[in-house]
Parts: C-alpha cells; structure tokens; sequence
C-alpha cells in the first residue's frame, strides 16, 4: 500500500514537472507584457503597465501582417478543405491497387520539411510563370498565391485525415437512396452527405486556418510581397525582443483559453441536455415544461469561462484608467538612489585605497606604519581599487559623505571614467 | 474510356465526378509531385541569371551537391567542413530531440490514456493549449526564459548553482529545449490513441501473473504501442530536423541548424539552385533514416499517420 502510495506521488509530480514545462513559459511570456521595462522579463517586477499593449496595436506592420494572416487563412481554408474532402472521398472508392499508393502521396506533405515544400512550390510556380511568358508582378508569382498553394499541400493532407475518420463511418446506402429516390448527384452530395459531414468539416477548416496562422518554414520563402503576422513577428524576434510581443501572445493565448473552454462547455452542456431529456418523462417532454438545468450548474469549464470573462474585463476596464507614471517615476527614483549609493561606496573605497597607499608608501620610507595599513576585506574589486583614478593622487580628503556631482549616472562603472573624478578637491 | 473511369462518373456523376478528380489531380500532382520533382531538376542546373535560364550554358551538372562535400573549387579545404558539420550535427541533434521527448511523453501518454476521470479532460486541454500558439511566440516565451538575464538565469544564480549567469543559448540548451517543447503534441497524440485501444484486461493479467511494472511496459504496452512511437518519433524527428523558426530564434550565434543553411542560400546568397540541392539532400537523408528505423523496428508505413 505505501508503494502504491509512492507511485501516486511521483506520477503527480511527473504531471507537475511535465506540465509547467508545457504552461510556465506561456504564463512567464503574459506576465512580461505586463511589466515595464523594455526588454521583457518577469522579475524583478518593475510597474504593471499597459503601455505594451498600446505599442502593439500602434505597430502598423503587425496589424498589416494580422491582415495578410486573415487573407492567407481564408484562401487556404477554402482550398484546403476543398482538396482534403475531394482526396478523403477518393480513399474510400479508388481502385485497390492504387490505394497504398495513393494514400502515400497525399499523406507525405505531412511529414516532407516545410522548408522543402516552401522551396519546391517557389521553384515550380516561378517555373511556370516562366513558361507561360508571363512577367515577374504576374498573378502566379505573387506572395499571396504562392503562400496560399504552399500551405494548402500539407494542410489539406490534415483536412483529409480529419475528414476521413468522419466518412468511414457514413453509412454509403444513403447516397444510393437518395439517388434511387430521383435525387441528382449534386443533390445528393448537397442533402445527404455534407450535413453528415458538417462537424469534420467544421473542425478540418478550424484546424486548417490555425495551422495557415502560425506557418513559418512554409511561408518565408513564398509569402513576397504578403508577409503573414508569423512571418513579422519572426523578423520582430530576431532583431531584438520587445514586451510589444510579450502582449501580442498574451492576447493570443487569451483567446485560445476562451475558445477552448467556450467549446469544452458546449460539449459538457449538450451532455447535461441529453441527460436531462433522458430521465424526464413523456409528459415533461410533450408539455415542453422540461426544465433544462442551469447553464453554470455542474459545468466546471463554463463557470472558469465566466470567471476569465469578468477577469478579462476588469483588467481592461483598469487599463483604461490606470496610468504607471508615478510608479515609473519612484522606479526610476529608487534606480537613481542605487546608483548615488555605488558611487559613494566607490568614493569611499577610493579614500581606502588612497590611505593604504599612503601608508605602504610610509613603510617603504620607513617611516611611522599607520593604522589603516591592512587591506579592507570589503573590498569587491579584484583589482582593489588599483584603478581608480583617485590613487593616484595622495591628498585624497575625499569625503564620503559628499553628494555626487552627477547624481543620475546609469553607467555601470559608477563614475570611474568621469573626467571629473581625477579632480578630487 | 476506361472501365473504371466510367464507373467513377457513373457513381459520382459527371459534374461531381469531375470537380472531385481534378482537385485530387491538381493536389497530388499540381501541388506534391509536380513541384518536388521540379525542385530535384533544379537543383542539378546551375545558378543563371534569369535571362540565361533555358539559354546554351543551362546544362544538367553536379556542382551544387559537389559543393556541399567539397566546398567551393579550389577551396583551401578539401572538404566542405564547415556545412557538413552543420548538417551532421543537425540530424544527430534531431535524433536526441526525438529521444529525449519518447521519454518525456510516453509515461504523459500512458497515464491519460489508461486512467478515467474528469481530471483527463482538463489535462488534455492543457496540452493542446500550448500547440495553438504561435511557434514564433512558443520560441519567444523560451527565449524569456533562457536568457541571460532571463527567469531560470535569476533563479539559479539566486540559489546560488552558478556564480554568473549561464549562457544557455550559446550552449544550445535553450535549441533543444523548443525544439522538445514545439512538437510535444505530436509525440503525445499517436501514442495516447494506441494505447487507449488496449484492454485494460491485458494489463491486469500480467500484473496478475506477478509481472514486474517495467516489465508489463516492457512486454505487453511498448509491443502493442509500437506503431504509435514510431510515427510519433517519424514526426517528431522529420520536423525537429526541418524546423526553421526555433533555430533561428534560439540558436547560438555560432552554430546553425541545416535548414538556415537552405534559408541563406535563397536569402541572402540568392543561390535557388544550391539551395534546392541541399533541401533534397536534407529530405533525402531524412527519409532513408526514417526507413532504416521502420525497417529495424519492423514497422510498416501504413502505421504512420493513423
């Protein structure tokens, strides 16, 4: 019993460990949108500030990559859906030889490098482009077409995986019904099959847009003239990190959050619906008196989407009147006050140091030892303070009590390089 | 016509019949083959300005895969070191990545598959949270962290492990870390479906019969599991070796991932034709070291992608 016991433990803390591999560094990246200094990080934890978000909707490239995104999405959507349903049908009726084959191909693109599609759909399309004599700004080399057809040649291989598990369980009877029935094919496949197909359809064109939102390896080498968000945001990465991005994945996890939940409560409410319908009587059902049970009652996902809906609004309603300035303005103050107190403590070392030179140079004459003759352990530096340029003068009276001339110097060196340091009155 | 061609309109009509052939003709030819084998041509030609293309000097040569093992004619070297090692050090690192995440996710996988609650639910939303985000903004969130003033750099130092802060990035920690965080999912989805079909029962039985817990694993769940590793570790494998983004943002300044090597050769060297040499060369390799473990393992390629 106390092994079982053991073994509980060590497989939640597993989960633990496993799980904040999964969630910490997306709950890390959301506090950063959230903290003021411009290099994003979450402790130490300067001022909670909105500013971030503000930034990233004032960044034209981004919004006009959102919009390239959308375009891109949708085109590959359409196409991928299409593609992917007209493949999954053709699995279920090609001839038998041809189906391992067939099945091979189509289900590659999942598994071929996004670079090498990127790279193969280019050189085809540019080599078409050149066979038909058309010039460089043709329709064929543009971004948003290349990207488009990129995308789709392994997004449609997911969209037919997907639409595949939903067509192996359609009953084939009820196409020939309908058609003995005097529907035409076209009806047939409108009627009769698409609505069964609806669900799979609906979640291979979710699926299908997502995977087009967050393409890289595909897309850098087709999107042109058309860079998608993922495309900018890359480019934004590599040159230098700022919260902007931080806030920017902060409202792209929060949306996720909501859709998850938003989809987990639905399923969990249609399963109390059907419940509840089951173990009501004839009468409640034909009265239309059933009473359905509450939205929130024994829906633990729509009670957490609620909560993260009234949090998301209560932070937007504080970002509208909350202003960090003055908490800006006492970080500042206490990074100012730091800085005076390094450059005091280097003051007095300076003053230290100068005694201690004093008095080795009082020994080697021979003269008197002084008191201060042994080395302060105080001392940080390696190089004690060798270097500053206050040892070199002896009639160091120095005071360390005495205010800084330039009380704002950032500089890590304290005010070591400061010409006016070698003037030590 | 052909019988069977006349039995497809027969079955699906001629409009439908038609709409439906020639997207499946235009997909897997149009889009998968067609441009594949157009990559293969290309990168047996040499690198012309656009008007010499189709011209006189536009002949079949060897050149660009010469270069990727000699390095450029009359070089000092008499190997071309520099993208060899990049390209060895690429597929031995995609392997660790696929290892390392075997072991991270088969106990995740086994235990959401084997146990029943409503916990499950809530675990596997969280897993699937994370693969809705970006890629890009996956590999930012690790950067955050791995940076050299980054929250696991303050933890450490403040505890007291290191004295200065730890370059992970220039040590490569952080590359492989995405990279093991970017296909998680990927890892964990084939295994948990197969392992979700076998019967408890069988379990029991072994348990039963006094069969050690790492030898039930060993026996009974990684022999039935086996067509869900290998495709997840074929996934995990071919898209940790043809990851583009995580290289890019987590990578060390002095060393690079061979899809970057592709990337400059289009980008900035505007060399197509090299550079489609080296993507058929990263593909090719890839695949016949994907079969040669299918054929080790004795798997078959009709597991994959189930």
């Amino acid at each position: 019993m106390k092994n079982f016991s053991l073994m509980r433990i060590s497989i939640w803390v597993y989960l633990a460990l496993f799980f904040s591999y999964l969630l910490g560094p997306l709950v890390i990246m959301s506090v950063t949108a959230f903290n003021s200094p411009g290099f994003p990080r979450a402790a130490p934890w300067e001022c909670l500030t909105f500013e971030w978000f503000s930034a990233l909707f004032q960044d034209e490239r981004i919004l006009n990559g959102i919009k390239n995104s959308i375009l891109v999405g949708t085109g590959t959507v359409i196409l991928s859906v299409a593609m992917g349903l007209a493949g999954a049908l053709m699995l279920t009726q090609i001839w038998p030889k041809l189906r391992a084959t067939y099945y091979t191909i189509i289900i590659a693109p999942i598994l071929v490098p996004g670079v090498v599609i990127g790279i193969s759909t280019l050189v085809f399309w540019d080599r078409v482009n050149r066979m038909l004599g058309l010039g460089a700004d043709s329709f064929l080399s543009s971004g948003l077409f290349l990207t488009v057809i990129g995308q789709s040649t392994f997004i449609a291989s997911y969209c037919m995986l997907v639409l595949v598990a939903r067509l192996q369980r359609y009953d084939n009877s009820l196409t020939e019904a309908a058609l003995d029935l005097g529907a035409t094919h076209a009806q047939t496949f409108r009627k009769v099959l698409l609505p069964f197909m609806r669900p799979a359809i609906a979640s291979a064109a979710v699926l299908a847009f997502l995977a087009s939102f967050e393409n890289y390896n595909t897309t850098t080498f087709t999107f042109g003239e058309y860079p998608t968000l993922t495309i900018e945001l890359a480019q934004k990465v590599r040159y230098g990190i700022t919260p902007a991005i931080s806030a920017l994945a902060f409202i792209i996890v929060l949306l996720t959050v909501f859709a998850a939940l938003a989809n987990e409560a639905s399923i969990r409410r249609k399963e109390l619906v059907a419940a509840a319908r089951k173990s009501a009587t004839v009468e409640e059902l034909e009265s239309g008196k059933l009473r359905l049970p509450g939205f929130l009652s024994s829906n633990t996902a729509a009670v957490v989407l609620v909560v993260v809906a009234m949090m998301t609004i209560a932070v937007v309603g504080t970002a509208t009147v909350y202003s960090p300035a003055q908490c800006i303005a006492n970080v500042k103050e206490t990074k100012r006050l730091e800085t005076d107190l390094r450059i005091q403590e280097l003051r007095q070392r300076r003053a230290e140091e100068a005694a201690r030179r004093a008095a080795e140079q009082a020994e080697q004459t021979g003269q008197e030892p002084a008191t201060e003759a042994t080395p302060k352990p105080s001392n940080n530096s390696g190089f004690g303070g060798v270097f500053a340029p206050g040892t070199l003068q002896d009639d160091s009276t120095e005071d360390p009590e005495a205010t800084p001339q330039e009380p704002a110097n950032d500089s890590g060196f304290g005010n070591v390089f400061d010409p006016n340091a070698l003037q030590s009155d | 016509m052909p019988r069977f061609l006349k039995e497809y309109f027969n079955r699906n009509g001629v409009g439908l019949g038609s709409v439906m052939l020639g997207l499946v003709l235009f997909w897997t030819i149009g889009l998968i083959i067609l441009p594949q084998l157009s990559m293969l041509d290309f990168s047996f030609r040499p690198n012309l300005p656009p008007p010499e293309i189709g011209g006189p000097k536009d002949l079949y040569t060897l050149e660009n895969y010469k270069y990727l093992i000699f390095g450029p004619e009359g070089g000092s070297q008499d190997y071309n070191a520099v993208d060899l090692r990049v390209f060895y050090r690429t597929l031995i690192a995609a392997v660790l990545v696929t290892v390392f995440n075997l072991m991270l996710c088969y106990p995740i996988a086994y235990y959401l598959a084997q146990t029943k609650g409503n916990h499950i639910r809530i675990l596997a939303l969280m897993l699937i949270i994370p693969y809705w985000i970006n890629e890009i903004l996956r590999a930012f969130a690790l950067r955050i962290i791995f940076g050299e003033s980054g929250v696991l750099n303050n933890l450490l130092v403040g505890a007291g492990v290191f004295d200065t802060p730890f370059d992970f990035i220039r040590n490569d920690i952080a590359l492989y870390a995405g990279l093991g965080y970017a296909y998680i999912l990927l890892m964990i989805f084939p295994i948990y479906n197969v392992i979700e079909s076998l019967d408890r029962n069988q379990i029991e039985a072994a348990r039963d019969m006094g069969a050690s817990w790492t030898r039930i694993h060993r026996r009974v769940v990684i022999p039935y599991a086996k067509p869900g590793i290998s495709s997840g570790c074929t996934m995990v494998f071919m898209l940790s070796a043809g990851a583009l983004a995580a290289p890019q943002i987590l990578g060390g300044p002095s060393s690079l991932w061979f899809t970057q090597l592709i990337y400059q050769q289009f980008n900035d060297n505007s060399d197509w034709p090299q550079g489609a040499a080296y993507a058929v060369v990263l593909l090719v390799t890839c695949i016949l070291l994907v079969l040669a473990l299918m054929r080790v393992f004795k798997v078959n390629m009709g597991d994959i992608g189930k």
